[in-house]
């Protein structure tokens, strides 16, 4: 009996310590349950590299001096000192079909007590003034804004560290202290619109939902009550760089210095992929949880394309992708990195990754264990004589075949025709043995009047009844569909959901300029706990002690993960706007007034009114009556 | 309306009518013919142009070089074709994954109702292959598509070839803004109707293939490809459809553009345009081109793999190089760049392509002939039916107003009338039914007791049918208890007269050339026909305007037009291979011109054939 119970309390004891790491990392996003981005994931472990250790204990160290200096600065307020906190990061992922995947991430932490009611701050430090009153202004508990242009191709991809769909989309926890938020929403997405120079303020009652279910908040407190909570896309928004400015400006260094020096528009842009966000969300200031503080993570996703821009040679450096090389930190950074995933590349097979650092860093990322090589710009020797650091990464494997992700979505319009249609809607598990649940969200504009009696969920071509249906029905012109769903996969399966919709006339003027084109609508929303390839391993016994990998580490089995499928483009019955149209309004107008008066003649039949008699005759005959003479005529 | 309000002025207005009724129509006829014929006069058309802004002034520079890499491309796919005896399904996936596409591929299966001589299929089995190349930064929700049909054989190569190397192109570039779909298909017109079924996820012929695996969105514009030489004289292009659909003349204006910019000799109908529009020649040569269009028009087939494109609005075009040993010749390369630039200016489509006309014949790649102006010659036509049914309408009114008071006669004369119509209208159209039914049905029955093939079978059945078909309202006529009477074949004649004008109406709305060349054909019947002409004479009139005998002198003429004119014998073979098509059309991919004709034009003739042989 001791013999177990011995592995057990080691058990226990890894467990724990598990824990406290990520606690110490990130404990708001356990909090919830829902998410964790890549980044907060991320676990320093302590590799056999020598050289580590000490690195390590000058990241932490260079943390103390940083918390000491703005001590120091704010020693004469009489407030406990707040700590605002800026983090940046760039994580350089080389994607399996030779692209290359960078992705920025910048932290920000603002210490103040949000929580007190009438509390007005006015003294901004790192966080940016805009955003900050907009937040107390409209009563925000969460705001997520995300700018994407380009569809994220999860079959050669992966899977991404922050989805997001094509177009804009905002989702927006308000506080429950909120009287009117529908009011609110309007106010915020034209203020929005105006700091990000998007069209947000296209934002209004058509195209927002409530959904019940599918967005949780992932920041401090559990709200749940719906009603608080507002979701819109607007998939036809196109990004650009007058998006990206205002974007750039939200950060504490600007473009100036940072890893935001890179961040050139032109290069930006010349991309498969451009995804760029804001999240806003109440989080913790220190592991205890004592204090709260304010969290903005600007999110930037690019995906540089092999073929247009390698010009035949597979090479990839910062400049290449930038036209800029690195040369310092943000001065008011605490932390200040490059990662670069070496996963896939452990004997250097694959590409050749020059400078080439000791430093590793393993982190659990979207349930796969991956290595990355971190560069910390905070130290003066990363740069290296030439005070420049310029990634290069050179490919030497070919690219191969497309993934197999475990999850992931379609959907299509299917039928031809301009009455009725279908929205199919397929769902992809792919993982070998475990089935697991989704959340399906799907929010239709009224002008597809679904037909919800035709919903139909099938796996394996078996009907799959879904546990959970919310369905809201549309109102032509004031909300449009919502439906959610929670539907069980099969393993390895795909899960079909269709629903039938019938195309609305619209009134003439409701028509774009652009009517031909097509209406869009919105990408379906699939968010899912999903098994995660580490616990799929059961061989883990070449890394691992025996006595830690016999049950599947909790922590890790699930991760949360977020798909969007691709947004539709539907044609609508469309009037012919041109001359033609006149003509047929005329001619309809002519053919129904000549109608009538040919069904008039064909129906009546006519006779010869007889003229009446003038009133002198009339009296006449009357007499003639009487006295009985022939009538006059 | 007053005028017709007013008793006397009506019954003046309808006694001019029923006195000139006849030359009226004759004149109708004549202008009819006249107008249709003015059509390809020159002066009379216009000038096409572009009307669609995105493709219109925008700037487009074709940089494709890679010519002689098609060809070689070519060569390649030939010899793994061969090698394969079919379509080079895995050599295709891996080439098109080597120049960066996604690539999936569909396998369908299908069997004919009966085998198709013509192109020897009967089983058909099949993988179509097709790659994506993906827009940066675009949301899936557009694409185009680029179709080179793998046929058997050694044709079609070099269109496969330059399809890859175009991607290889394409690829490269960055101002993509819709997806655009690479798609090689199989046994040309059936793997085109299983790719689009699968890809609209419907089934409306009974087709079986497995589910699409990639999509790329909303479908704006496609072109298919066929070349079969190195070296090619001229580019025809082929716009007839399915059911006589047309894409939008846009298109047309595009690839005229195109060549006119990279100087490529440019052909409709495999003709030439001429500059000479004010001599009989040149005249001729027009009416002739518009005349080839009409016919194909007529025949609801699709006269190329973009042909099915068009059922689900998707404006699509075929292109075909045609190697006809002139001196003028246009290498691979420039093919390459017409097709660039075409692709480009269709990626630059902000709305789909509605600007221009989809009503149109063109007498020319540079005039066209739109809906507004040909419709006259079959309103002239439609306008005589109509005509003769109010002379009808007159005449059974007239004697029914003289007698209205006193005897029961026209009661009694009236119940039977409509039985005696309904009678031969009933009949006919269960001839109908049968005609359309029977000859796929009873096939087999027919290769039992016969010594033909299933095709032959088909083809003979229906043409006994039909032939069948001419003494059954005869006959039927012994059926019936009542006589005839004079009122009886009026009624007939009336109701007979505004079907056909209802039934040539719509077609002509649908496909013009189908239903102009139905109205010049039975309108001379219907106008004329009465049981008191010399029966013999018009009853060999009546069979020699009818529906079959008109495909019949389509073909001569279609023969005749393409300078392949065919003997007598070979005509007839033509004929029956044409029906069994027509057949096989209906069944694979939807075309209604059988139907259209079996199950309403034809019950529509007998009725005409009845009245000639009313007691």
């Amino acid at each position: 009996m001791a013999a177990p119970r011995c592995v057990l309390f080691l058990l226990y004891i890894s467990l724990f310590s598990v824990l406290e790491y990520r606690s110490s990392c990130e404990k708001l996003s356990d909090n919830t349950g829902e998410e964790q981005s890549a980044s907060d994931a991320l676990r320093e472990v302590k590799s056999d590299v020598s050289g580590n250790n000490e690195d390590d204990r000058q990241w932490q160290s260079t943390d103390v001096e940083m918390d000491k200096s703005v001590e120091a600065k704010d020693s004469e307020s009489a407030r406990p000192a707040p700590k605002d906190q800026f983090q940046e990061e760039l994580i350089i992922r080389p994607l399996h079909s030779g692209d290359i995947y960078a992705s920025f991430q910048f932290r920000t932490l603002w210490d103040t007590d949000f929580l007190q009611q009438g509390n007005k701050v006015s003294h901004y430090r790192l966080f940016p003034k805009s955003l900050g009153q907009v937040l107390s202004k409209f009563s925000v508990r969460e705001l997520h804004i995300s700018f994407t242009q380009g569809f994220w191709r999860t079959m050669q991809w992966g899977q991404p560290f922050i989805p997001s769909p094509p177009g804009a989309e905002l989702w927006v926890w308000f506080d429950d202290t909120v009287a009117d938020v529908d009011e609110n929403w309007k106010e915020l997405t034209n203020v929005l619109s105006g700091i990000f120079c998007a069209s947000l303020n296209f934002i209004d009652t058509t195209n927002t939902v409530q959904p019940s279910a599918s967005f949780k908040p992932l920041g401090l407190g559990n709200a749940t009550d719906h009603r608080f909570l507002r979701y819109a896309t607007l998939p036809r928004e196109i990004v650009c760089t007058e998006n990206l400015t205002p974007w750039k400006k939200l950060l504490p260094c600007g473009s100036k210095a940072g890893l935001a020096v890179l961040m050139k528009s032109e290069k930006l842009f010349h991309s498969s992929f451009h995804s760029q966000a804001v999240h806003i969300r109440p989080a913790c200031q220190d592991g205890q949880c004592a204090r709260p503080a304010w969290e903005l993570r600007q999110t930037l996703n690019v995906v540089f394309d092999l073929y247009t821009s390698g010009q035949g040679k597979k090479e990839w450096s910062l400049f290449k992708m930038f036209s800029r090389t690195l040369t310092e930190a943000c001065p008011l950074a605490s932390s200040s990195k490059v990662y670069v995933d070496i996963t896939d590349n452990p004997e250097g097979e694959l590409f050749e990754l020059s400078p080439a650092t000791p430093v590793l860093s393993q982190a659990v990322v979207l349930g796969d264990r991956r290595t990355y090589s971190v560069y910390d710009l905070t130290k003066a020797d990363t740069f290296g004589q030439l005070r420049s650091l310029n990634l290069l990464l050179r490919w030497k494997g070919d690219n191969g075949d497309m993934l197999r992700p475990l999850l992931h979505a379609e959907r299509y319009v299917a039928g031809f025709g301009l009455q009725t249609g279908e929205i199919h809607t397929l769902v992809y598990n792919n993982h070998p043995f475990r089935a697991f649940p989704v959340l399906l969200l799907e929010s239709v504009p009224w002008y597809l009047r679904l037909y919800i009696h035709t919903l139909k969920v099938t796996s394996k071509s078996r009907e799959n009844k879904p546990s959970y249906i919310h369905y809201q029905p549309s109102k032509d012109r004031q909300r449009p569909h919502l439906l959610e769903m929670l539907i069980q996969l099969p393993p390895h399966s795909v899960t079909e959901v269709t629903v039938q919709f019938e195309r609305a006339l619209l009134k003439w003027t409701e028509y774009p300029p652009d009517p031909n084109h097509g209406f869009y609508v919105g990408s379906s929303v699939i968010s899912a706990l999903v098994p995660s390839m580490v616990a799929m391993d059961t061989n883990l016994t070449q890394e691992h002690p025996l006595f830690s990998s016999f049950f599947p580490v909790k922590e890790e089995s699930n991760y949360f993960m977020r798909v969007y499928t691709e947004p539709l483009l539907v044609n609508l019955p469309t009037p012919d706007f041109s001359m033609p149209y006149n003509v047929i309004c005329l001619t309809c107008t002519v053919v129904a007034v000549g109608y009538g008066s040919f069904y008039n003649l064909l129906t009546r039949t006519f006779q010869v009114d007889e003229p009446s008699l003038p009133l002198a005759k009339r009296l006449a005959n009357l007499v003639r009556r009487i006295r009985g003479v022939p009538l006059l005529t | 309306m007053g005028l017709l309000s007013d008793p006397n002025r009506r019954k003046a207005l309808t006694n001019l009518l029923t006195r000139l009724n006849t030359p009226i129509c004759i004149v109708c006829y004549l202008a009819a013919i006249m107008w249709f014929m003015g059509l390809a006069f020159e002066p009379f058309t216009l000038r096409t142009y572009m009307s669609e802004n995105a493709m219109g002034s925008t700037m487009v520079e074709e940089r494709f070089p890679s010519g002689e890499r098609a060809l070689s491309t070519a060569k390649e796919f030939d010899a793994h074709k061969r090698k394969a005896g079919g379509m080079p399904v895995e050599w295709l996936v891996k080439t098109m994954q080597a120049r960066g596409l996604e690539v999936f591929t569909q396998s369908f299966s299908r069997t004919l109702p009966f085998p198709d001589e013509n192109k020897e299929r009967y089983m058909v089995r099949g993988t179509n292959v097709y790659g994506i190349l993906r827009a940066p930064r675009a949301p899936r929700t557009e694409a185009l598509v680029i179709s080179a049909p793998c046929s058997p054989g050694n044709s079609n190569n070099q269109a496969v070839g330059l399809l890859l190397t175009l991607a290889q192109y394409f690829r490269s570039q960055v101002y993509w803004a819709k997806d655009i779909i690479f798609l090689v298909n199989e046994h040309d017109l059936i793997g085109m109707q299983a790719w689009l079924e699968g890809y609209h996820h419907t089934n409306i012929t009974g087709m079986e293939y497995s589910p699409l695996q990639g999509r790329a969105g909303s479908i704006q514009a496609a072109l298919s490809l066929e070349l079969s030489s190195d070296v090619i004289t001229s580019l025809d292009l082929v716009l007839e459809g399915l059911n006589g659909q047309l894409p939008n003349l846009d298109l047309a204006n595009l690839f005229y553009a195109f060549c006119q910019k990279l100087g490529v000799l440019c052909t409709i109908q495999g003709k030439l345009q001429r500059n000479d529009w004010d001599t009989a020649e040149g005249y001729t040569h027009a009416a002739q081109t518009m005349m080839l269009m009409v016919l194909k028009q007529a025949s609801g087939r699709a006269w190329g793999d973009h042909g099915l494109f068009l059922r689900y609005h998707i404006e699509a075009a075929s292109i075909q190089g045609i190697n006809s040993f002139r001196h003028y010749k246009t290498d691979v390369t420039t093919i390459g760049r017409l097709l660039e630039g075409m692709i480009r200016k269709l990626n630059n489509l902000l709305e789909r392509l509605h600007q221009s006309y989809f009503f149109y014949l063109l007498p020319s790649l540079s005039r066209f002939v739109s809906i507004g102006y040909y419709m006259p010659a079959f309103g002239l036509l439609a306008v005589i039916l109509l005509l003769r049914a109010l002379d009808l309408w007159v005449h059974l009114g007239s004697p029914a107003l003289a007698e209205v008071d006193g005897d029961s006669e026209v009661e009694q004369s009236s119940s039977p009338g409509v039985l005696s119509v309904l009678t031969p209208v009933v009949i006919s159209h269960l001839t109908g039914v049968a005609l359309y039914l029977l000859p796929v049905q009873l096939q087999e029955m027919a290769v039992e007791h016969f010594p033909v093939s299933e095709t032959e079978a088909v083809v003979l059945t229906a043409v006994a049918i039909y032939t069948a078909g001419l003494a059954l309202p005869h006959n039927a006529q012994w059926l019936l208890s009542g006589e005839g009477t004079e009122q009886g074949w009026r009624v007939l004649k009336l109701t007979s007269l505004l079907y056909l004008a209802v039934l040539l109406g719509c077609t002509a709305l649908v496909n013009f050339s189908l239903g102009f060349i139905l109205a010049v054909t039975l309108v001379p019947i219907a106008a004329c026909i009465t049981p008191h002409m010399p029966r013999a004479l018009s009853a060999l009139a009546v069979v020699l305007l009818s529906p079959g005998f008109v495909i019949l002198y389509c073909v001569f003429i279609y023969q005749e037009l393409i300078e392949a004119p065919v003997s007598i014998s070979e005509g007839w073979m033509l004929f029956l291979s044409v029906i069994s098509q027509g057949i096989l059309d209906h069944v694979l991919y939807g075309s209604l011109v059988y139907p259209l004709l079996a199950l309403f034009i034809y019950p529509c003739w007998l009725m005409f054939w009845n009245i000639l042989f009313w007691k």
